[in-house]
């Protein structure tokens, strides 16, 4: 135990205050929206659609010490039902997009789509073929964008904090 | 003393009756190719297994007329490539190899469901790439299938049943609960325990194979890098060797000693992950914190010196993207420096915890001969006594020059594996500092030619998941023709299977992330 507490205080304090840059990509319209209707807490359900696994190991970062993404009250969830926002990473492959759609159709409203890393944007480097439907638009309506191939933990946080409708 | 055993050349010598050599073609170094009949396929194949070859994957080449199959197998660090041309081009057929080698059978599954091979013998006659997107008539590498507006889901997959009373069935996926790649595994349980667990995969099919059709170098290493994200290097450089080989091209050395830094870069920053996933995953957040941290601070350094967290497109044809500067060869050092000081009291404290050890050892054992008989590899065969490592084994440069140690344990459990992964990373650092001293001077790449009239060539390096295989063929015009990555993943997927029978399933997910199969680079 003493161990363990001696790292921990050795550690300190890693987490950085968010980048405070503003957030021109979002309408004000979807920021007011958001804000009314998801009381400043997000819970987000994730669903890889066909990713290369790279979006993941970024979204996995958001938890580390430095970004500590639960901090702004964003936070994953297990279930579709419980979630406000559909976060979605890859192009949807033809195999994902039943068990997309699923998903989906389980959230209650109002809900939120967000397109995070190249492929959910607009289809990235694989784009629409017999295995692919292609970008998250092509068979979900999205209401925010972040792209980057993978987008680093600092431009996603951008996105979801966009998303929350809070900027500091 | 004793005889020394007969190279895998000369067991199949003997076991055709003739001499087994390369065709009037260029064998693709590394691996000796050796040309068969289809109808020598099963001979030769059930020799190479008597012989106690390791299988090594299979895959057709549709670049070429006629068709070829090509089938890699290995033994102490001999590799040795079987060739037959599938000259029955409506009908194309080849005997199974399943009976040999137990993870065939699901390789050839996915080859008959994309380009219709008919695999003699093949005790699975499941779909396996192939859910509803296309239909058992179609095969996607022949001819693309005209999607549907909707795709319905796979809901009719016959998965074994497992009768009894007290049987339950717990399917899982292919959305998980946390944030991770899409699979479906179909538990049979009694009460928590685990009698059965059969794997779903093929969710993330994306169409590599089709996708890499047509492109020049750039595009191919680009789509190479998404293979899998987070072996990026790993399969970009496999890719680009096979170009290389395929072209005759010679690498410069300062090039290559670059590749392999970002290569060890790439080994390190996932071992990290996953030594901190499975503390997670036996609630232990202490130690998914420090290690989290550790790997962040470790991406920021790739992507300051390298420009990519993940080092996606850092090589090209040839060389590398970009060289290092003597303040950048002083940073990695300092770094280095500061990751040994850090891991040595953490290593200390997670290797020494009784509620981590009472979760993790004896926890999803696999035993040597399952991991043997599967052909698993990196740090899930490393874990159970497979004395493997490419690096050591068949090194090619810079690697023909280090010092490669490769820990091996025999446990087989949760433990031995992320003790492989924490031995591993030390080995990193010291290759990488050796590397940092020996820095060649000169060009970080040679000018790019394709060959002049095509040709092929086979790529291996030895990924963070073990060894990582990729088949190029070009045409005359310089384009793909072909190209099949060959992750590792697919022989440590089966390992899953065999090795959580009799845990809980509250349990899977610190087995799963001990394996860490690469689910992306499984369904390609």
């Amino acid at each position: 135990m003493l161990r363990i507490l001696n790292r921990i205080v050795r550690t300190g304090t890693l987490t950085e205050p968010p980048d405070a840059a503003p957030l021109e990509t979002l309408g004000i319209e979807v920021r007011r929206r958001l804000d009314a209707r998801f009381a400043g807490s997000l819970a987000i359900r994730h669903v890889d659609a066909g990713s290369c696994n790279g979006c993941e190991l970024e979204l996995h970062a958001l938890g580390n010490p430095y970004y500590d993404l639960e901090r702004f009250g964003i936070r994953f969830v297990a279930s579709p039902r419980h979630a406000d926002a559909l976060l979605v990473t890859g192009v949807v492959s033809r195999h994902m997009q039943a068990a997309l759609l699923d998903a989906w159709q389980a959230m209650a409203a109002p809900k939120l789509v967000i397109a995070a890393g190249a492929c959910a944007c607009d289809g990235g480097e694989f784009g629409c073929s017999y295995a692919s439907a292609g970008a998250v638009d092509r068979v979900l309506p999205v209401d925010v964008r972040i792209p980057g191939c993978p987008p680093a933990p600092a431009v996603l946080l951008r996105g979801l904090l966009a998303a929350l409708g809070r900027s500091r | 003393m004793n005889t020394p055993s007969p190279t895998l050349r000369q067991v199949l010598a003997a076991a055709l009756g003739r001499a087994a050599g390369p065709s009037a073609a260029a064998a693709p170094e590394p691996a000796r190719a050796v040309d068969v009949q289809v109808c020598e396929w099963a001979v030769a194949g059930a020799a190479l297994a008597q012989a106690g070859a390791r299988f090594a994957g299979l895959w057709v080449d549709h670049g070429v007329h006629p068709w070829q199959a090509l089938a890699l197998f290995a033994r102490d660090g001999e590799y040795l490539l079987l060739r037959a041309a599938l000259e029955d081009a409506a009908a194309p057929a080849l005997p199974s190899l399943g009976a040999y080698y137990a993870a065939a059978v699901r390789i050839e599954c996915g080859c008959a469901d994309l380009l219709g091979v008919r695999f003699e013998g093949l005790a699975d006659t499941r779909r396996w790439l192939r859910h509803r997107a296309w239909s058992e008539q179609e095969h996607p590498l022949r001819a693309p299938p005209v999607p549907r507006a909707r795709t319905p889901g796979d809901t009719d997959y016959p998965f074994a049943t497992v009768h009894g009373d007290a049987v339950h069935e717990v399917p899982v996926g292919p959305i998980h609960a946390g944030t991770i790649e899409p699979g479906h595994f179909r538990f049979a349980a009694v009460g928590e325990q685990v009698l059965r667990l059969e794997l779903r995969l093929g969710w993330a099919h994306r169409g590599v194979q089709a996708l890499a059709a047509g492109r020049d170098s750039a595009g191919l290493l680009r789509l190479a890098a998404r293979v899998s994200g987070d072996s990026a290097v790993a399969h970009a450089w496999a890719a680009a060797m096979a170009l290389e080989r395929a072209a005759g091209a010679t690498v410069p050395p300062r090039a290559l000693a670059l590749r392999a830094l970002l290569l060890e870069r790439e080994r390190v920053a996932n071992h990290l992950g996953d030594a901190g996933g499975i503390a997670n995953d036996v609630g232990f957040s202490f130690a998914q914190m420090q290690f989290g941290a550790l790997r962040e601070r470790w991406q920021r350094r790739s992507a300051a010196l390298f420009g990519h967290r993940l080092l996606f497109d850092v090589l090209v044809a040839g060389g590398v993207r970009g060289d290092l500067d003597t303040d950048g060869m002083a940073a990695l050092l300092a770094d280095h420096r500061e990751l040994r000081a850090v891991l040595a009291p953490l290593t200390d404290i997670v290797l020494d915890h009784p509620s981590l050890d009472d979760r993790l050892i004896g926890a999803g054992v696999l035993s040597a001969a399952d991991a043997r008989a599967l052909g698993c590899l990196g740090f899930v065969g490393r874990a159970s006594a497979q004395d493997l490592d490419l690096r050591r084994d068949a090194p090619h440069a810079p690697y023909d020059t280090l010092a490669v140690r490769v820990p091996v344990y025999t446990q087989g459990d949760v433990a031995a594996r992320l003790r492989v992964r924490l031995d591993e990373i030390q080995v990193s650092l010291e290759l990488m500092d050796a590397l940092l001293a020996q820095l060649p001077a000169g060009p970080v790449a040679a000018s790019w030619q394709a060959p002049a009239g095509g040709g092929a060539g086979l790529g291996m390096v030895e990924g963070w998941r073990g060894e990582t295989l990729a088949w190029v063929r070009l045409d005359a015009a310089g384009r793909v023709a072909c190209y099949v990555p060959r992750d590792p993943s697919v022989f440590n997927w089966p390992a899953l299977e065999r090795l959580l029978p009799g845990n809980i399933v509250a349990d899977f997910p610190v087995c799963n992330k001990s394996v860490n199969g690469s689910y992306a680079g499984h369904d390609l």
